[in-house]
């Protein structure tokens, strides 16, 4: 065990995977970086360096740098997961989603189905998301629910370092299509992280916090913010049950109906655009099976329904925070 | 090549204004005074005036992620331009779009984009509306070497010749994306990937201002009078790294001193017309100091900005929450 950054502990989940696992290739734009050129190679490891060193590894047989063309990068991914490789594909922010999801939604997501449970297709699309890095529109989203809405995809949304490593090795060893999403403002997050290979199972969501007053649901960076306001809530006497999902599908919908029942008021803090998200799902999903138990509406803190702004200010005003959780939570407790 | 002098100093005015504006980002940047990604295009000033000085105000472009000289070249006022890096209200796009974002429609200028490919379809859809209405006016899409790559330029291209349509394809390859060499990236050559799909297509010296100019006034020329699309293939280099912040490992010392001393546009530009007595040389040190100057007052006035306030938020969109 070492204190590890989220950034280390997903080098560390590829380090040891592609050791154990020759089928294993990283494949993406300047995940080595420097490929043709007379400088440095592995000059990037990836834009915020996550797959820094993997190169003097595996060299560029196993850690592939690719032209810029997203299309084809899903693409061979999943065509090399459906014929014997378990290629670790990255798509550098999310946002450019945009320019492959024919490949992920139509391909990769439907072959088992479609082709009647015959495909194994063992891919893991490693990818950025979320704001608070000032990048605006198009490299700030939180596209997750694009994913969840889509049978045959994994999503996997890890909240901390130790979450991190557990959750990649379990996806890479997953032999389906599974989205690993990382947020950008957590990569320098540290935190306790075995050393040895571990894996964390999908569908099943962590109680960081138990209590009796109040239900927070989070996932990803928003796990943080609700940590936060269950222990400022402590200071004030009331205690908080936390609930960070780890994976968005599968969704341990029995842990989030746990929880909630524990206390009958739930607080969900989602960053994604708040139409047909993981907050409305959940609040659904609570509704449907355990109405009676609720002793409050359920509230949602999620950004408005606008593009995500450049602007400081705005963005600061834009993702949730731990002042509006904060106001949710008192206008039920 | 037949410029006038205000046709020359035109030109060395708005490469120095693109210099003083990235420069000054630079260093600001470097002061962490401004946030967010920015991408410069020092080293690349002749492309986007050699190409913005044959287009008219109704013409339009689409910009890349590198944006701030195609901004300045088609007319955007910098001032407006540095308020947005610096995410004020009275930025160009109101502080919501930052440095990868900058849009004036009213000055021909679509969009930059921070999506690498995303420029060129839509200037298809302007050329389409210039053949449609009959305007004569043109649309240039710049994108990069490792832009080159992306399916949607292939299909940019292909879709512009079957309709014919009056579109330029701007290909400004500086020999890297991010830290990925072209040589590594590009499979066969761009030129080649033009010629293929049947546009017009030419290298150019994008060192060179002149040969720039030259080769975009024939090509614009010929696609507004319905002769269809081309594309100019750009060999230049930038001076700093991918974005700010990069250390630029990927090149070697020799090449970057190389990119500042022997391929720097201005200094190519400078030689060229004081030699052939087109202009004095303290003519010249009198527009770069114009432009410093202005783009001081552009950083000051940027500062003292205001932030926009809580109710921009929710404005721009189709629902309010
Ligand atoms: C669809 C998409 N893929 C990847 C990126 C990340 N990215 C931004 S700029 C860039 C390199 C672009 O290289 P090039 O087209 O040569 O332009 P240059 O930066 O050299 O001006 C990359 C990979 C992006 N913004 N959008
Ligand atoms: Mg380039």
């Amino acid at each position: 065990m070492s204190l590890k950054t989220y950034r280390e502990a997903i080098n560390e989940a590829l380090l040891q995977e592609m050791k154990k696992d020759e089928n294993v290739v990283v494949i993406g734009e300047d995940v080595a970086g420097g490929a043709g050129t007379n400088g440095e190679q592995d000059a990037w490891g990836g834009v915020l360096g996550v797959t820094k060193g993997l190169l003097k590894h595996f060299g560029r047989e196993r850690v592939i740098d690719t032209p810029i063309t997203e299309t084809a990068i899903m693409g061979m991914a999943s065509g090399a997961a459906l014929t014997g490789l378990r290629p670790v594909a990255e798509l550098m922010f999310v946002d450019f989603m945009g320019v492959c999801f024919d490949q992920i939604l139509n391909q990769t997501a439907k072959f088992r189905y479609m082709f009647g449970g015959k495909a194994v297709t063992p891919l893991t699309i490693r990818t950025m998301y979320g704001g608070g890095l000032r990048a605006a529109s198009q490299h700030s989203q939180c596209l997750y629910p694009m994913f969840t809405h889509v049978p045959g995809i994994k999503v996997v949304v890890p909240s901390n370092p130790y979450d991190a490593k557990g959750l990649l090795t379990q996806s890479i060893r997953d032999n389906d299509p599974v989205i690993f999403m990382e947020h950008k403002n957590l990569y320098d997050l540290s935190g306790d992280v075995p050393d040895e290979s571990y894996s964390i199972p999908f569908g099943e969501a962590n109680f960081t916090r138990e209590g009796k007053d109040i239900t927070f649901i989070g996932m990803g960076q928003t796990v943080d913010i609700c940590n936060k306001v269950a222990d400022t809530l402590k200071k004030e006497g009331k205690t908080s049950t936390v609930l960070d999902l780890r994976t968005l599908s599968p969704l341990d919908e029995d842990s989030i109906l746990e929880a909630s029942e524990e206390t009958g008021k739930v607080v969900i803090v989602d960053e994604s655009y708040p139409r047909c998200n993981i907050a409305t799902d959940i609040s659904a999903l609570i509704c449907q099976n355990s109405f009676d138990s609720l002793k409050a509406g359920i509230k949602m803190v999620t950004p408005p329904h606008t593009p995500v702004p450049f602007s400081p200010p705005l963005e600061d005003l834009y993702l949730p925070s731990e002042e509006k959780v904060l106001s949710a939570a008192k206008e039920i407790l | 090549m037949q410029l006038s002098r205000e046709e020359l100093i035109k030109a060395y005015t708005g490469m120095c204004m693109i210099r003083e504006f990235d420069d000054a980002v630079h260093y600001e940047f470097a002061a962490d005074a401004m946030p967010g990604f920015v991408h410069l295009y020092v080293g690349e000033e002749a492309s986007a005036m050699g190409i913005c000085m044959n287009l008219n105000e109704k013409d339009t472009i689409a910009s890349t992620h590198r944006g701030h000289g195609h901004c300045i070249a088609k007319g955007c006022d910098v001032t407006d331009m540095m308020k947005e890096l610096y995410g004020k209200k009275d930025g160009i796009c109101g502080g919501k779009g930052g440095s990868m974002h900058i849009a004036d429609l009213s000055k021909g200028m679509l969009g930059a984009n921070g999506i690498v490919g995303g420029g060129p379809p839509i200037v298809l859809g302007a050329a389409l509306t210039y053949k449609t209405k009959k305007t004569n006016n043109v649309s240039v899409g710049f994108f990069g070497d490792g832009a080159s790559n992306q399916g949607s330029i292939s299909e940019s291209m292909n879709m512009a010749t079957v309709l014919k349509l009056p579109a330029i394809f701007v290909c400004e390859d500086n020999g890297y994306a991010e830290s990925t060499a072209r040589e590594y990236a590009v499979g066969g050559s761009i030129l080649d990937r033009g010629k293929a799909f049947g546009l017009d297509s030419h290298e150019v010296d994008g060192d060179n201002f002149f040969e720039v100019y030259d080769a975009a006034k024939q090509v614009i020329e010929n696609a507004r009078n319905g002769k269809g699309p081309a594309l100019l293939h750009i060999k230049t280099s930038k001076v700093y790294g991918h974005f700010e912040g990069d250390a630029i490992s990927y090149r070697t010392k020799e090449e970057n001193e190389r990119i500042k001393n022997d391929e720097d546009p201005l200094k190519i530009f400078k030689k060229k017309v004081t030699e052939s007595g087109l202009l004095e040389l303290s003519q010249l040190e009198a527009l770069e100091e114009e432009a410093k100057g202005k783009i001081k007052i552009a950083i000051e006035e940027s500062k003292k900005a205001e932030f926009p306030s809580a109710k921009d938020l929710l404005t721009d969109v189709y629902i309010k929450y």
